[in-house]
C-alpha cells in the first residue's frame, strides 16, 4: 500500500481531515495498480462522513449563448464561432423543466444563465421563475448566473435560492489560460458572498482543460480552503469552435485518480459527476466513480448537450444500493 | 409539436454538405448532443436543451424535437 494511501487512512477516513496539496498530488501521480486502492478508500471516506445517500439533480439553461465572456471551453461564449445561438426560456416552460425533473426523484434544480452576471431582466426573470417554481413543485432551486453585487446576492436569498453556483473552473495559477474576460479573484468574491449570505455555496470546476497534474491538485487543495457545499466534478468535453475545441479528453484512469484524490481532500463535500462524464467515463467508469467518492449526480441532460437517460443513472443508483437522498433531508 | 420534414442537405452537426461526404464523427457527436444547423438550409437554429429532451427551431423549416 503507498504511504499516501495509509496517511489517507488514518487522517481523512479515521479522522475527517482531507489531505492537503501535497497528498492530494500524491494520489494524483499513484500508479495504475494502485487506483482501486484509492477508490475504494475514498468510497469508505464518502461512506463514512456523507453516508450511502446520493444527491440527484438536474439543471435548465434559462438563458443560452451570448455570453459576453471568453470561457475557452464554454460553446456559449458569444465571442467565438460556437454554432450555438442566443435563446431565453419562458417561465411556463422553466417550470415544466423542474416538473421533469422532480418526476426522477431529483431534489434540486439549478436554473442557469450564460452571463457575466445578471442584469434586472434577468433576475426580474429568476424572481417570477423561482416563485412559480415554488409554487408548483416540491424540489429545491439553486441558481448560476455568474458573478454577483451583494444586493444581488441578498435577492437571491430573498427569492428562496438555497444554493448559488459558481465555479472556480480551474486553480488560480492556470485560470488566466481559460479566461481572460475576468480573474480568478473576481470569482472567489462572489462566492464570498455567497457563503456569508447563508445560501449553501457550489463551486467545482473543468478538469482537463490543459492544466498540469499539479495544477489538478492544486486546484483540489483551492477547493478545500473555500470549503464548497458542493463541489460539481466536470470534465472537459471540447466543443466545436472553442479555442479548448480541439483538446483530448480527460483518459478514464485519471478522471478516476481525479475522483478518488477530490473526495480525499473534501471528505464531507458533495462531489457531483456532472458534464463530460458520459465521454471521458462512459457506463463502466460511471459506475467506478460512483465506488470511488462520488455522492450526487446531474441526471438528464445538461445546458447545450445531452447525458445519459435519468432511468440509467437511476437504476444503476439502486444496482448498487445508493439511495437518493430525500428532499426531506435537505430542508 | 411542429415538425417540418426537410430534404437533408447539410450536416446538422458541422453544417457542411451532407450529400458531398459523410459524416461518421458528427453521427457518432449527436448521440449526446442536439443539433445545430438546419438540415434543410443550413441556417444555425434556436436550440434550447432540456433535463429531458430538446427543441431546435429554424426560422424557414419550423420546430423539430428530440
Amino acid at each position: 500500500m503507498p504511504a499516501i494511501l495509509d496517511q489517507a487512512r488514518t487522517q481523512v477516513l479515521g479522522d475527517g481531515v482531507g489531505l492537503d496539496q501535497a497528498g492530494i498530488l500524491a494520489v494524483l501521480n499513484l500508479p495504475d495498480e494502485h487506483l482501486p486502492a484509492a477508490l475504494q478508500l475514498a468510497h469508505d471516506v464518502r461512506m463514512r462522513w456523507c453516508g450511502p445517500e446520493v444527491e440527484v439533480e438536474g439543471i435548465v439553461s434559462l438563458k443560452t449563448g451570448g455570453c459576453p465572456e471568453d470561457c475557452h471551453f464554454c460553446s456559449q461564449s458569444g465571442l467565438f464561432t460556437s454554432p450555438v445561438r442566443s435563446v431565453y426560456l419562458d417561465i411556463p416552460s422553466l417550470v415544466e423543466a423542474a416538473k421533469q425533473t422532480a418526476k426522477t426523484g431529483a431534489t434540486e434544480f439549478c436554473i442557469v444563465a450564460a452571463v457575466r452576471g445578471p442584469d434586472a431582466r434577468l433576475m426580474k426573470q429568476m424572481r417570477e421563475g423561482v416563485a412559480a417554481i415554488r409554487a408548483e413543485v416540491d424540489i429545491q432551486v439553486a441558481a448560476s448566473l455568474g458573478m454577483l453585487t451583494q444586493e444581488q446576492v441578498d435577492d437571491l436569498v430573498d427569492m428562496g435560492v438555497h444554493r448559488y453556483n459558481h465555479n472556480l473552473e480551474t486553480c488560480k495559477s492556470y485560470f488566466p489560460n481559460v479566461v481572460t474576460t475576468h480573474s480568478w479573484e473576481e470569482r472567489w468574491e462572489t462566492l464570498r458572498m455567497v457563503r456569508d449570505s447563508g445560501m449553501e455555496v457550489c463551486c467545482g470546476g473543468i478538469l482537463g482543460l490543459g492544466e498540469t497534474v499539479e495544477q489538478r491538485a492544486e486546484f483540489a487543495a483551492q477547493l478545500a480552503e473555500l470549503a464548497p457545499h458542493e463541489v460539481p466534478l466536470n470534465f472537459l468535453n471540447p466543443r466545436p469552435g472553442t479555442p479548448l475545441g480541439d483538446r483530448p479528453v480527460v483518459e478514464g484512469k485519471d478522471a478516476l485518480r481525479a475522483i478518488a484524490a477530490f473526495r480525499l481532500a473534501m471528505p464531507r463535500t458533495i462531489l457531483r459527476y456532472a458534464g463530460g462524464r458520459e465521454i471521458t467515463l462512459g457506463d463502466l467508469g460511471t459506475r467506478d466513480g460512483l465506488l470511488g467518492g462520488i455522492n450526487a449526480v446531474i441526471v438528464g441532460n445538461y445546458l447545450t448537450t445531452l447525458g445519459r437517460p435519468a432511468t440509467a443513472d437511476l437504476d444503476l443508483l439502486a444496482e448498487l444500493k445508493m439511495p437518493v437522498k430525500a428532499l426531506s433531508d435537505t430542508l | 409539436m411542429t415538425t417540418v420534414t426537410t430534404t437533408e442537405l447539410w450536416c446538422d452537426r458541422c453544417g457542411e454538405s451532407a450529400t458531398a461526404t459523410a459524416h461518421p464523427a458528427c453521427a457518432s457527436a449527436r448521440e449526446l448532443e442536439p443539433p445545430r444547423f438546419c438540415p434543410g438550409c443550413r441556417r444555425r437554429m434556436k436550440v434550447q436543451v432540456l433535463p429531458v429532451g430538446w427543441s431546435a427551431v429554424c426560422v424557414e423549416h419550423g420546430e423539430i424535437r428530440g
